[in-house]
């Protein structure tokens, strides 16, 4: 009996001793925070904002190979090559040569829901979304009051949350262009809720209220740090949300269009004197026009994505990278068409300074011959100097323009073309001259008053605004995209260019989230 | 095992020895001699012989012969050997006998090690299977699992490929998960292994190996025991649904010590280079067909790539044994040396091994303790894969070397300027081998102590302790020199290059406590054995991240995360287990199992980290029924039923229900004004994770008849998960992916496996073992989505080389997993393919995502394994066959490379491509044409070979000497045409060809 006691208790002594490891179950991840921590200084709130922004600047926060989104490559999902190759291959201005999934949809113009790169710049638009509303869950005025900041501090973190706000507002016009009617998550749904789907028009009013409310507690214009947003980015996002009104809700807002543009043109920005100068790695430095970047750094900033795509897929080893700024890169990829090319008085910049391309125009007869095509080299990894600047000869310090100036110059002239009041012709053709001005060098290419057509707009656009992420909008606001008006090389797959259908002018809600979310119905045709 | 000992019987056997020592010498006794051989005719050195009806005896010396004195009156002896059927011969009438004993298929594996403790064969309630020594492969084999490839029914080994130790795929029943891990669970002398070291809780093994088993000597391991269904399983509860292999380690034998020395040499060649054009056929592609330009850029060389990266191999193998006992301590300690090269010039692996077991038995056999130690270290030179697929593509037209090159003397192709490398093109593979040097070094130990102490006064109990350890340290250089092109920048010296260092280490505990019960109740014909226990085990790794250096030392400012934000990433999880098994045996004719198994893990959150998993069996020994019972022709037979609940949570991250933030690496910053800031990231969480649940049902033989010269099993499974950790799409907006890890899949899989071993010759001279498994296994994907969802297509998966992010495979509902999803190729008349040109599913007039056709999948439906071994007097011969049915390959070498646009490159080089180019004629690349899936089903000799045992070779000692010669990969018969037709994967790209091995092997026993 006694033995069986002995034996009892040191089973129990065993059993109470195991126990005792239960808590050895709770392990956490090495080397990360929880939410108090990171809320818990005025530091982590820059470091917070510095992931609010730099989503869509970057793939992720572990280099440029891991991605915040998945169903796309990774290498490739960064908000702005997902968004150019929405916007630009889509259009007469680019073709690609390459063969990647779903890529070569985008000239054919005939993508469907399962395209990965859709999918990408759905994924990533929302993600940035997610982000915003998570900065602004923890700045509440209500938490910040816990915390024990300095004025100045509270002052900056309020900035921040309005600057989140307009980001958010910002991708979700991405959203409403591209997709028209996406899931809507704000800063009061919690993580985990499974998001119901918004309605265009009533997207439209949610961010149009959001930017006229966020842009009251932003920074004055010209007053906040390089790369943040002030209030001129915001009024400039009015600006463009509002030429397109009509697009988006079917009711024009032209004369609002007006009002905003001349806010920004009369917030202390003005052209830089060397249109090239703009593209060019040291764009971040006293830079007079842009009014919000989105920032690279070829050390510190880096992704296959941004202006590393964009360079490096404008030349390949028989262009002679290095003098491009990416001596070990060059990819070979994209390119514009002819019809593009005619826009321009000459392919070169003899006349027009914004014509810089590459070489001689060929036909494109096989698509994936890069050769073939009219090289277009316009952002270069190089400084107004000449110097390249560190950061492995591939990735690239360029910033991308993302508001400048000279599109508020062509909101408003389109405005007023478009009946618009509250401006007049002859400032919306001053403006234009301003940039004829700028590009030609002298004024031996202004224009007049009766110059002043939508059409020429359309064309202006395309040659001040190329590549800058424009044209597939552009298209559609005057009805060139889809249908026959217009055909470029290669448009809808074929050589001399065919017309599609009208469905095209909105993309598919990714099939992957259609599965995945409930609450979503398709654009039609789709 | 039923122990019927008692403890007065215990007592009185030693009183009665005791009786018989002390006056044995007193009584009439007379003087027996013989000699034990084998059915061979081999002296038996060290069997056993002991007077019938008594305990006293004497074993054989080297030369089989032994001297016994017994009492006048004693009639028989018992003589017994491991390995061959006990004998009792008379000796009523003699005094000189020749003993013959017979070898018994099944003595080995008489007794089954399941978890928890050991069964008789004969008892087993669930699909188990069992090889040990004799029947490993043979040849060269330098990684445990190889041993047993082709040999079990439902067990498929498929190696990664022919690099010196690189791992397998290890599938039991094909496994039972879908994007969580598919490995069993290994567990060595009753040590559970972790599934792979990273915090990703992949199946990533450690920096510096190929492979965790490869630090694991062969020679070293016994037996494997493979447990096939859950009833089997079960007991390892969370980890078992993929089966679960034990592995036995070699133990010390009682007895006078024996020396032990093998050394095997091997020769290794690639079987056949990869068909690409030749320089005449490459020289006139061109000249024909390309621009000016690019005619300009032909050489004048005529170089065979694949022969400048390819050589023969030569690897040998040394191990070095001793074992006995020493004052009654059974110990075996082993060493061993082995230097294994690649084909690929520059891959070269060493181990040095060691091991120790001592089993000393205490306190009158009460305490019995079990001490394994492992210690391995292994020096590694990995190749540069990527020369492969350069040795391919490279122009060979173009020299190896140059006179002037500024890339260490290599020819490479030169930028536009002709002073800069070429961005776009290829390297020279040549200098891909001979420019990098990455060099590792691992250290491992692992090892184990079991305490097994039958607790007195309750006959039949028995406390057991195990307490395991398994430590390892990886680390190693990369060494790349300024002038290699493979690493080169155009214009910034401190970017060339790589000289950098790596670390890596694990420390994985393993604590159990069972207690173990083992009871005849003879008053009602019953037996019981019953288990319960509790579990620790934890699996810490560090990482060390080093800083990226060129090889200047310069730090790699074009390297992410450099110098790295965090020197050291721990990660760790913990298990947690309590289990507990029934097994109740009525009148040795019906057995009943049952077993309950209760796990932690610390993947989950508290409210869903608890798990339990339950299995029933029931066996029924119907040759043990009155009808069968005296029948000479059936000498077993056992219908098995089982079913049982298995987990999974292996191959997910280890911190997925936690939300948490984390800064962002150097290289993903963002700034504001002048500063760049880390970036607080939130991660994405799913709080309710849990497991992975596996439903199996079983149903089998086991059978023998004939003197068990016919002896095998037959089992049919149904396999159902639930659960499945799937990495699918979540609502985007909804958290902060669009797409984690969530238990929302179904799966089933069923199959069927069968073997047998023959005996069809057994005679003095002759003996004729066959050995035959089949299995067959069927997947399907039941489920995918949140909701059902019929218009859901699929997840897609089976990324492959060529474009960016492409994939060829996908998981959905109705299909295998990795099923084929691509386009239906259109052909001419002539059955040539049309470049581009697919079947319009849809009918919808474009050709896109929705024409994708799901069709065939890269696992085989049918695996066959042959074995076969004829001895005739001291000659051996054995081969192995094995077969693949259906399985289907994509030929991603031909897909991304045999086009002719890369032949004729716009960039500024030329690259050569596949000669079944000439045959597709396709310009672009056509990844997404079923024209690339082939039918890869095989037949492959892995093994043939010829063995000599000289016997011994003193006429005074036992020193017996063995030699073979073995040929490995001997032939494949496929219609495949890419490199090899076994890829587990089904992907075929930038493959390691397995060479043709050719081994001298000398065995020398002392």
């Amino acid at each position: 009996m006694k033995h069986i006691l002995l034996k009892m208790t040191g089973l129990a002594i065993v059993a109470i001793a195991f126990n005792g490891c239960n808590k050895d179950l709770n392990r956490l991840p090495p080397n990360t925070v929880n939410v108090n921590q990171v809320y818990s200084t005025p530091e982590g709130y820059t470091q917070a904002m510095a992931k609010v922004y730099g989503a869509f600047a970057l793939t992720s926060s572990n280099g440029p190979a891991q991605s915040d989104v998945q169903g796309v490559d990774a290498g490739t999902s960064d908000f702005l090559r997902l968004l150019w190759v929405a916007q630009e291959l889509t259009t007469d201005e680019g073709i690609n040569a390459w063969n990647d999934p779903g890529l070569p949809d985008f000239h054919n113009m005939d993508w469907a829901s399962s395209n990965p790169i859709l999918l990408g710049l759905y994924t990533r638009s929302i993600y940035q979304i997610t982000v915003c509303n998570d900065f602004i869950r923890n700045s509440s005025d209500a938490t910040l009051a816990s915390k024990k900041f300095g004025a100045s501090d509270l002052t900056n973190i309020k900035y921040y949350r309005a600057e989140a706000r307009f980001l958010r507002a910002f991708q979700y016009w991405v959203l409403m262009d591209e997709f028209a009617n996406p899931p809507f998550v704000t800063d009061s749904t919690a993580v985990g809720t499974i998001p119901k789907q918004i309605d265009r028009k009533d997207l439209f009013k949610y961010i149009e209220s959001e930017l006229i409310s966020c842009s009251a507690n932003m920074a004055p214009p010209k007053t906040n740090q390089y790369g943040r947003a002030d209030q001129a980015a915001a009024w400039a996002l009015l600006a463009r949300l509002y030429l397109n009104a009509e697009v988006y809700t079917g009711t024009p807002r032209y004369t609002d269009a007006i009002t905003y543009a001349e806010k920004v043109i009369n917030s202390g920005y003005s052209l830089d004197p060397s249109y090239q100068d703009l593209f060019l790695a040291d764009n971040n430095l006293n830079n007079p026009e842009v009014i919000l970047p989105i920032q690279y750094d070829g050390n510190n900033t880096q992704t296959y994505g941004g202006t590393t795509f964009i360079i490096n897929g404008e030349v390949d080893a028989g262009m002679n990278p290095a003098l491009f700024g990416v001596p070990s890169g060059g990819w070979g990829g994209n390119r514009a068409t002819s019809a593009f090319g005619a826009l321009f008085p000459s392919l070169d910049t003899t006349i027009d300074k914004r014509a810089i391309f590459y070489g001689t125009e060929s036909k494109i007869i096989d698509v994936g011959n890069f050769d073939q095509g009219l090289h277009a080299v316009k952002f270069k990894n190089i400084t107004s100097t000449g110097a390249t600047p560190p950061g492995g000869g591939t990735f690239c310090s360029t910033d991308f323009p993302l508001f400048r100036l000279a599109e508020q110059y062509l909101i408003y002239a389109e405005a007023v073309l478009r009946g618009g009041t509250g401006g007049d012709i002859n400032t919306a053709v001053g403006y234009i001259n301003l940039l004829r001005e700028r590009a030609y060098g002298n004024t031996s290419g202004n224009i007049t008053a009766s110059d002043l057509t939508l059409p020429f707009i359309l064309d202006e656009r395309g040659r001040e605004l190329w590549w800058e992420c424009f044209r597939r909008t552009d298209l559609i606001r005057f009805g060139e995209f889809t249908g026959s008006n217009y055909l470029w090389p290669w448009k809808g797959g074929i050589s001399n260019g065919t017309g599609v259908s009208s469905q095209y002018n909105i993309f598919p809600i990714p099939l992957s989230d259609i599965q995945a979310n409930p609450q979503l119905d398709q654009n039609p045709g789709y | 095992m039923r122990k019927k000992i008692s403890k007065i019987s215990r007592h009185a056997g030693a009183f009665l020895f005791f009786v018989l020592v002390a006056f044995g010498a007193n009584a009439q006794n007379r003087t027996i001699t013989g000699t034990v051989i084998s059915q061979d005719g081999r002296l038996l050195s060290g069997a056993s012989i002991i007077i019938v009806g008594q305990k006293v005896g004497v074993t054989t010396d080297a030369d089989g012969k032994f001297s016994i004195s017994v009492p006048e009156n004693a009639k028989q002896l018992q003589v017994s050997f491991v390995g061959y059927q006990m004998q009792k011969v008379n000796i009523s009438s003699t005094s000189n006998v020749t003993v013959v004993l017979v070898s018994s298929v099944q003595a080995l594996s008489d007794v089954v090690i399941i978890g928890y403790g050991t069964v008789q064969k004969k008892d087993i309630t669930g699909s188990v299977s069992t090889i040990s020594t004799k029947d490993f492969q043979k040849g060269i084999v330098t990684t445990p699992e190889q041993l047993i490839t082709g040999k079990i029914s439902g067990v498929s080994i498929t190696s990664k490929g022919g690099a010196p130790g690189s791992g397998s795929v290890i599938r039991i029943r094909g496994g039972a998960s879908l994007t969580a891990s598919n490995n069993p669970l290994i567990v060595i002398d009753g040590m559970p292994l972790a599934d792979g070291v990273n915090g990703d809780g992949g199946t990533t093994p450690l920096s510096g190996t190929a492979n965790p088993l490869n630090l694991i000597n062969p020679d070293d391991i016994e037996s494997f025991t493979i447990l096939k269904d859950a009833a089997a399983t079960a007991i390892y509860g969370s980890r078992a649904s993929n089966g679960v292999i034990l592995i036995t380690t070699k133990h010390g034998k009682k007895g006078k010590p024996r020396l032990n020395f093998t050394t095997q040499f091997g020769v290794s060649k690639l079987p056949k280079e990869y068909p690409v054009l030749s320089a005449a056929q490459f020289r006139n592609y061109v000249n024909t067909n390309g621009t000016p330009a690019q005619i300009a850029l032909l050489g004048n060389a005529n170089t065979d790539w694949q022969k400048e990266i390819y050589h023969t191999a030569l690897t040998t193998d040394n191990n070095l044994s001793l074992s006995g006992s020493l004052q009654n301590i059974p110990y075996r300690i082993s060493g061993e040396y082995m230097n294994q090269q690649g084909i690929l010039k520059t891959d070269d692996l060493k181990r040095f091994s060691g091991g120790l077991n001592v089993s000393p038995s205490l306190f009158k056999n009460s305490l019995k303790v079990e001490l394994n130690l492992h210690g391995t270290i292994t020096n590694t030179r990995f190749a540069n894969q990527d020369a492969k697929g350069n040795a391919i593509t490279f122009d060979p037209t173009q020299p190896v070397t140059v006179a002037g090159s500024k890339f260490g003397g290599y020819y490479e192709w030169l930028g536009a300027n002709d002073s800069t490398l070429n961005n776009n093109s290829n390297r020279n593979p040549v200098a891909m081998l001979e420019q990098k040097n990455d060099r590792s070094k691992v250290q491992r130990s692992f090892g184990n102590i079991k305490l097994d102490y039958a607790i007195p006064y309750v006959s039949g109990l028995h406390a057991n302790l195990n307490l395991g350890y398994d430590i390892a340290k990886g680390s190693g250089s990369t060494l790349i020199p300024v002038d290699a092109a493979q690493s080169y920048n155009n214009s910034i010296d401190s970017l060339r290059g790589y000289n950098n260092e790596y670390q890596q280490k694990y420390i994985n505990t393993t604590g159990e406590f069972f207690l173990g019960y083992n009871k005849d109740i003879t008053s009602i014909k019953s037996n019981i054995n019953a288990v319960a226990g509790y579990g620790y085990y934890d699996y810490l790794t560090k990482n060390y991240n080093s800083t990226q250096r060129s090889a200047t030392k310069a730090i790699r400012t074009d390297i992410a995360n450099n110098p790295p934000l965090f020197y050291y990433n721990p990660n760790e999880y913990t298990l947690i287990s309590y289990y507990g098994r029934l097994i109740y045996t009525f009148n040795d004719k019906y057995i009943l199992m049952g077993s309950l198994r209760t796990d932690g893990s610390s993947r989950f959150s508290p409210a869903t980290r608890w798990g339990t998993f339950a299995s029933g069996a029931f066996t029924w020994r119907i040759k043990q029924e009155d009808f069968l019972k005296n029948s000479s022709t059936v000498n077993q037979l056992n219908l098995r039923l089982s079913y049982g609940q298995t987990g999974n949570q292996s191959g997910i991250g280890l911190y997925g229900y936690i939300p948490t933030y984390f800064l962002s690496t150097p290289g993903s910053l963002y700034p504001f004004g002048n500063t760049f800031y880390n970036m607080y990231t939130p991660s994405a969480y799913i709080s309710n994770l849990k497991w992975e649940t596996t439903d199996t049902y079983d149903g089998g033989f086991d059978y023998g008849f004939l003197d068990n010269r016919i002896n095998g099993s037959i089992d049919y499974y149904y396999k159902k998960t639930k659960d499945l950790l799937a990495n699918v799409s979540i609502p985007a907006g909804s958290n902060f992916s669009n797409k984690e890890t969530t238990n929302i899949g179904n799966m089933t899989d069923q199959g069927i496996d069968f073997n047998v071993n023959l005996i069809p010759v057994r005679t003095k001279d002759w003996d004729w073992e066959i050995g035959f498994n089949s299995s067959y296994n069927k997947f399907k994907i039941t489920n995918l989505t949140l909701v059902p969802d019929p218009n859901f297509i699929g997840n897609t998966t089976g990324g492959i080389s060529g474009g960016t992010g492409n994939t060829v495979q996908i998981d959905a509902v109705g299909s295998a997993p990795n099923t084929f999803y691509l386009y239906q190729q259109i052909y001419n008349a002539n059955g040539m393919p049309i470049e581009g040109l697919y079947v319009d599913q849809n009918r919808d007039g474009i050709i896109n995502q929705n024409d994708l056709v799901k069709n065939k999948s890269p696992f085989p439906s049918w695996t066959l394994g042959f074995s076969n071994s004829v001895s005739y007097l001291k000659w051996s011969l054995n081969f192995v066959l094995r077969a693949n049915f259906d399985n289907y390959m994509y030929n991603n070498t031909a897909s991304s490379l045999a086009v002719t646009r890369s032949i004729l490159n716009p960039n500024k080089y030329l690259e050569n491509a596949p000669s079944s180019v000439l045959k597709s004629s396709f310009s672009n690349n056509q990844y997404f044409s079923n024209y690339y899936l082939e039918n890869a089903s095989f037949l492959r000799m892995d093994n043939i070979g010829l063995n000599y045992d000289y016997g011994s070779i003193s006429k005074n000692h036992k020193y017996d000497l063995a030699i073979s010669l073995h040929c490995q990969n001997v032939f494949v018969i496929t219609k495949y045409t890419g490199v090899d037709p076994e890829i587990f994967s089904g992907i075929d790209n930038n493959f390691y060809p397995r060479p043709r091995t050719f081994t001298l092997g000398l065995n020398l026993s002392l």
